[in-house]
């Protein structure tokens, strides 16, 4: 285990939604402010910054984590993914796109103010990966685990159920 | 043909606002960059309800390296003057306290420093020595002749009164057979957006000029006191607010104060700063809703209907009265009847001051606290008289035929069939099955109630109403007020290409996607097409007082200001197309993004190309036209008058219609309530889109279920604010949030360009007691009060307390307050007793041994200060102990009493030591009571007991260390630690 001086900075290398990065932290810089103020990376959110509201979850190797509890300097090494590198690439003729989720999301009208939505959208992606037949029950305790003001979480719940649907081929939507 | 339904409005359309936004790109104040050289700043607050500020020490947080300044109550008074209040009153309310702090969480100093750690870091630094005040939070207490006067050149603590008689309730109460009573305490909660406040502020000291980044919302009434705070004419405060918000429910409102607080230090400092409050911070200090106790009076006739009601309501405001309060109390003055024909009407409205956080405006501000007692009482007419509780509501409420309806307090409905509502609602939501359901679970011996509300969702405020709270010949001094301008921008550009900028300032609700649709069906174009500016320059945009996100004004004036805008363009458009196409005006028709005539179908010009002319050709224009390139429309419906002499007002524009119901389970073991079903129909005119309308009631149901079942911003009876995380605070999830049936009629009002209605509060007015009342049908109790916690109805449910009759109070819940931990403990020590004696009283030496200590000073020979960081369980802080000696007998024992006070509760405590010669040792033995308040009181049994004995411990164990080590004794506690091999 390394041994890191509380005076110094250090330099933090990952790979950042299929992109490496390096940035240079303090020992006890937040993953939220080297990801946000550091790297530019502003579509993870803070809304607690005590583990609970989820707004900054983000996915870890592969595992939904959240942010705020995460010290930069942890993620050296690391695969990490975020709200950014959830879409697809744009299309040949230059058109953005969303992914099945978001595109799930807007057709649901599953976000208004669109802050909790990051986080949400994060764990439910790494979900729906390991279960792609969930029940509403498993997606609603994933969402449990975030809080949104707006919404009253019917449309997440839907647009979460939609997806998986189409994510395992039963359903399309144009 | 381009698939464009008939009207855009009227669709569910997918958000222009999503893409951006669930992509990550949207761009809320966090995420926009400031100037080079911009400080961060960090707001120390006070750990005291109410304490006097003797003295606040900052050398040491200004020697930090990265700290540019430490700023006090002080320095910020000589550049601002207080906020000013809607009631004069000797109150002086500031951005941050000066001698004085009177709630937990105001603010005392504020650093700014490098960045936003340095920034922390510094605040541990800063030693504030307060002289505690007693401390009132019940705003019944609070008028009581001994309280503690929160404002002393007030006298007490009522801040406002006013009595209003409307009709002759006196006669009708004389001559009704039955007077039904209900009492209610409304608790304090918040909306609690996701997105905390946010300030980006500079100073320009040669143009004395602020411009400030804020999330504000608006009321804009509000930059008017920001600016006179700030001792600069509104002209020389450009507040700007970012494009994106993470929600608001009325609560950004509050972050007026900390624009004053940033833009001072700014000044102060000379550089940019930056603030981004806090979770901790936000629940603390931002904004809360009123809590109110009220007694509500019915004249009551054989058949149930209501002939009269007397109200008696007590505001309590918090520590300051704070603009645009007591807006809360008198938002909903002209509908103190909801939905009923109540002629006679007697109202006593008091607003007291108490030691908690100031009140502002929450989501559906009035009217939560106004609904849980009337329909609470109709509820308890039904039950008094044995009646059907649907049949009382049906008998009561306004005759369709009726409106414009004026209620006896003033004002003017403007549609409605309430009737037609409440049949459809039973017959389509399931009414009578619902009831034979909780029929046949009360005959298996269940839990299980309906409840019932019926409401009036006021919307658009009349900007008058406010001056309720002010007497007709005050309002004649003060000039009148009245009105709600809304406005709207449309234009066009060189390729003719539409923009649209409002000053509804959006949090969220997909305003943007809104006034696409409108503007895109004025114009024959697709939403598209359209491009809607929201962020919102006060420096450049139209605006007014009126303007912002409040009282669900968005759909009812503002996208009806943008139709009215759009419309004066389109009407010069198609002047323009006229002359060229040799046709009349009236001829032509805006569709599929083109200009056709009616009468000759091959006369057709694109629209883009009409709508550039007059950037291109202004002299090929019909001479009387003017330009078409921008229109800017203010609009004031003239049903908002200022309130007559005799106090009777129209307070909002719209009246929309909610008729509830549900059905509710209480497991009898748990008190756990089970929501089985909940229908909610709506009557809020035309509806623009029908997914967002559902979204706003969608969300407005899970706030106001937070409100009845978890949320409570609780204080203990010190002033202790024990709801300061979202631990403590809960906030509904998925997994508590039902889902709900959602019924539609619609009666377009007659006073808005596009017949809507304001829909984004109902919820938050008409749940909460639609609850209550159905937990009130299935406990079979009368008096009830929020939050309905398991634990409250659980005891309910056992009968642990004989319900009260109507018109008592409910005994108050009992809230996690004071505790008292006691516990002993023993060590031998080897070290003669008069050694140790001289270790205890010095300072240094304590200093080393107390775990957590930032330094130990001696005031006196018997009294010691202390600064330790102490860690239990979560909760983490720091604080900073008084201790006395008395009862000395040196070195054999000692007394100690002694205070511990931090921003995370407080201490009070007693403890005993002996020190007994034990061979060559010394045997020492310790007793300890310490009673504790605030966060770390919320903290559970085990964990403080626990850590407590633990943090003794430690200290004993430190001082044989020092002492020379512990010798073995044969005490069961020291030979249990060797074996655990703890302390050494
Ligand atoms: S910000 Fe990380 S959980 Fe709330
Ligand atoms: S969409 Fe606003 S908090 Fe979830």
């Amino acid at each position: 285990m390394t041994l890191l001086n509380q005076k110094q900075k250090h330099r933090v290398s990952f790979t950042l939604n299929g992109v490496p990065v390096e940035i240079e932290v303090a020992p006890r810089t937040l993953l939220t402010d080297a990801l946000r103020h550091g790297l530019g990376a502003t579509g993870t959110h803070v809304g607690c910054e005590h583990g609970v509201c989820g707004a900054c979850t983000i996915q870890i190797n592969g595992a939904p984590a959240r942010a705020c509890l995460t010290l930069a300097v942890q993620v050296e090494g690391c695969v990490v993914r975020t709200v950014e590198g959830l879409a697809p690439a744009p299309d040949q003729d230059g058109q953005y796109r969303l992914s099945i989720l978001q595109a799930a999301f807007r057709r649901h009208h599953a976000l208004q103010c669109g802050f909790c939505t990051a986080g949400i959208l994060m764990s439910l992606d790494a979900f729906l990966r390991e279960t792609p037949l969930p029940s509403v029950e498993a997606i609603t305790e994933v969402i449990g685990g975030h809080l949104c003001r707006c919404t009253g979480y019917a449309p997440i719940i839907d647009a979460a159920m939609e997806a998986a649907a189409e994510l395992r081929g039963d359903a399309k939507h144009v | 043909m381009d698939g464009s339904p008939a009207t855009w409005v009227g669709q569910s359309i997918e958000r222009v606002e999503d893409a951006t936004l669930l992509s990550g790109r949207g761009r809320y104040i966090d995420d926009l960059g400031t100037r080079p050289g911009t400080l961060h700043a960090a707001i120390l607050r006070s750990s005291h309800a109410h304490a006097a500020i003797e003295a606040i020490e900052v050398a040491a947080a200004r020697a930090l390296p990265g700290v540019a300044a430490v700023l006090t109550g002080t320095d910020l008074a000589a550049i601002t003057t207080p906020l000013v209040a809607s009631v004069r009153a000797p109150i002086e309310a500031r951005a941050m306290a000066t001698d004085r702090v009177r709630y937990v969480g105001e603010p005392v100093a504020v650093v700014v420093a490098a960045d936003r750690y340095i920034a922390e870091d510094a605040l541990d630094l800063i030693e504030v020595t307060y002289r505690p005040r007693l401390a009132v939070v019940d705003p019944e207490a609070a008028l009581a002749p001994a309280a503690p006067v929160l404002h002393d050149g007030l006298g007490g603590n009522l801040a406002s009164e006013r009595a209003f008689t409307y009709g002759d309730p006196d006669a009708a109460f004389a001559q009704a057979p039955h007077r039904i009573s209900i009492t209610s305490r409304y608790p304090r909660n918040t909306g609690s957006p996701i997105e905390t406040y946010g300030v980006i502020a500079e100073y320009d000291p040669h143009e004395d000029a602020f411009d400030v980044l804020a999330n504000f919302q608006g009321p804009f009434s509000i930059h008017a006191v920001v600016a006179r705070a700030l001792a600069v004419p509104g002209n020389r405060l450009r507040l700007r607010m970012p494009p994106d918000s993470g929600g608001s429910f009325g609560v950004k409102q509050g972050v007026a104060p900390y624009v004053v607080l940033i833009a001072a230090a700014a000044r102060l400092v000379g550089r940019p700063v930056k603030w981004i409050e806090d979770r901790l911070e936000h629940l603390a200090a931002s904004v809360a809703a009123t809590n109110r106790v009220t007694t509500l009076s019915a004249a009551v006739d054989r058949d149930g209907r209501v002939l009269a009601l007397d109200w008696d309501q007590l505001e309590d405001c918090g520590a300051y009265l704070r603009a645009p309060e007591p807006a809360t109390l008198y938002r909903m003055h002209g509908n103190m009847t909801g939905a009923y024909a109540i002629r006679h009407v007697k109202i006593r409205n008091r607003v007291v001051l108490t030691n908690k956080t100031p009140t502002g405006l929450v989501r559906g501000f009035g009217g939560p606290q106004v609904y849980y007692p009337l329909e609470r009482l109709m509820q308890r007419i039904a039950v008094e008289l044995g009646l059907d509780p649907i049949d009382i509501i049906r008998r009561n409420l306004i005759p369709a035929e009726t409106f414009p309806y004026r209620t006896a307090t003033g004002a003017l409905y403007d549609s409605g069939d309430y009737a037609h509502a409440l049949d459809i609602a039973l017959r389509d939501g399931g009414y009578q099955a619902l009831c034979e359901k909780r029929d046949h679970a009360r005959a298996e011996g269940r839990l299980y109630g309906i409840g019932i509300a019926a409401v009036v969702e006021p919307s658009v405020s009349n900007m008058g109403y406010i001056t309720t709270v002010l007497t007709a010949a005050e309002r004649r001094k003060a000039g009148p007020k009245n009105g709600a301008q809304a406005n709207a921008t449309v234009s066009l550009d060189p390729l003719g290409a539409v923009t649209v900028q409002v000053a509804s300032v959006p949090q969220g609700q997909g305003h943007r996607t809104v006034l696409a649709q409108v503007i895109a069906d004025v114009f024959g174009l697709r939403p598209i097409d359209i491009r809607v500016i929201t962020d919102l320059d006060t420096a450049k945009d139209a605006w007014s007082i009126a303007s912002g996100n409040y009282s669900s004004r968005f759909a009812p004036a503002v996208a009806g200001a943008a139709k009215l805008a759009a419309e004066k363009l389109r009407a010069r458009l198609a002047r323009i197309a006229a002359s060229q196409l040799n046709t009349l005006a009236d001829d032509l028709v805006f569709a599929g993004g083109k200009i056709t005539s009616r009468c000759n179908p091959g006369l057709v010009l694109p629209f883009n190309r009409i709508a550039a002319t007059s950037h291109w050709a202004p002299g090929t224009m019909p001479d009387d036209v003017g330009q078409a390139i921008r229109e800017t429309v203010f609009w004031t419906p003239p049903e908002l008058t200022a309130p007559t002499e005799a106090d009777e007002v129209n307070s909002s524009l719209c009246h929309g219609f909610i008729l509830d119901f549900c059905g509710v389970e209480i497991d009898r073991i748990t008190g756990k309530a089970r929501i089985d079903k909940y229908v909610t129909m709506h009557d809020c005119g035309t509806i623009l889109h029908p997914g967002m309308v559902d979204g706003q009631i969608r969300g407005g149901f899970a706030q106001g279920l937070g409100a009845a079942v978890f949320e409570e911003l609780a204080y203990g009876d010190d002033g202790a604010f024990i709801a300061g995380s979202f631990a403590d605070y809960l906030l509904p999830t998925a997994t508590e949030v039902p889902r709900i049936d959602i019924l539609h009629i619609a009666t377009p009002s007659p006073f808005t360009p596009l017949g809507a209605k304001g829909v984004g509060e109902g919820n938050c007015m008409s749940t909460p007691v639609c609850l209550a009342n159905a937990v009130a049908d299935a406990l079979g109790v009368a008096a009830i009060d929020l939050p309905l916690t398991p634990a409250k109805l659980a005891a309910l449910a056992r009968g642990d307390e004989a319900p009260p009759p109507a018109g008592i109070a409910s005994t108050k819940a009992a809230k996690p307050g004071d505790r008292t931990l006691r516990g002993a403990g023993e060590t031998t020590v080897a070290a003669s007793p008069e050694t140790l004696w001289a270790m205890l009283l010095d300072p240094d030496i304590l200093a080393g041994l107390i775990p957590g200590s930032h330094g130990v000073r001696k005031l006196s020979d018997t009294r010691f200060q202390a600064t330790v960081t102490l860690g239990i369980g979560p909760v983490k802080g720091k604080y900073r102990a008084d201790v006395s000696l008395a009862d000395l007998t040196p070195p054999r024992e000692a007394t100690l009493t002694g205070a511990i006070t931090g921003g995370l509760g407080s201490g009070d405590g007693r403890g005993c030591v002996t020190l007994t010669p034990d061979g060559a040792g010394t045997a020492i033995a310790y007793t300890y009571e310490v009673a504790v308040g605030g966060k770390i009181a919320s903290i559970g049994d085990r964990l403080l007991d626990g850590a407590t004995k633990i943090i003794i411990g430690q200290f004993f164990a430190a001082l044989a260390r020092k002492a020379g080590g512990s010798k073995p004794t044969s005490s069961r506690f020291a030979r249990l630690r060797a074996w655990l091999r703890i302390g050494r």
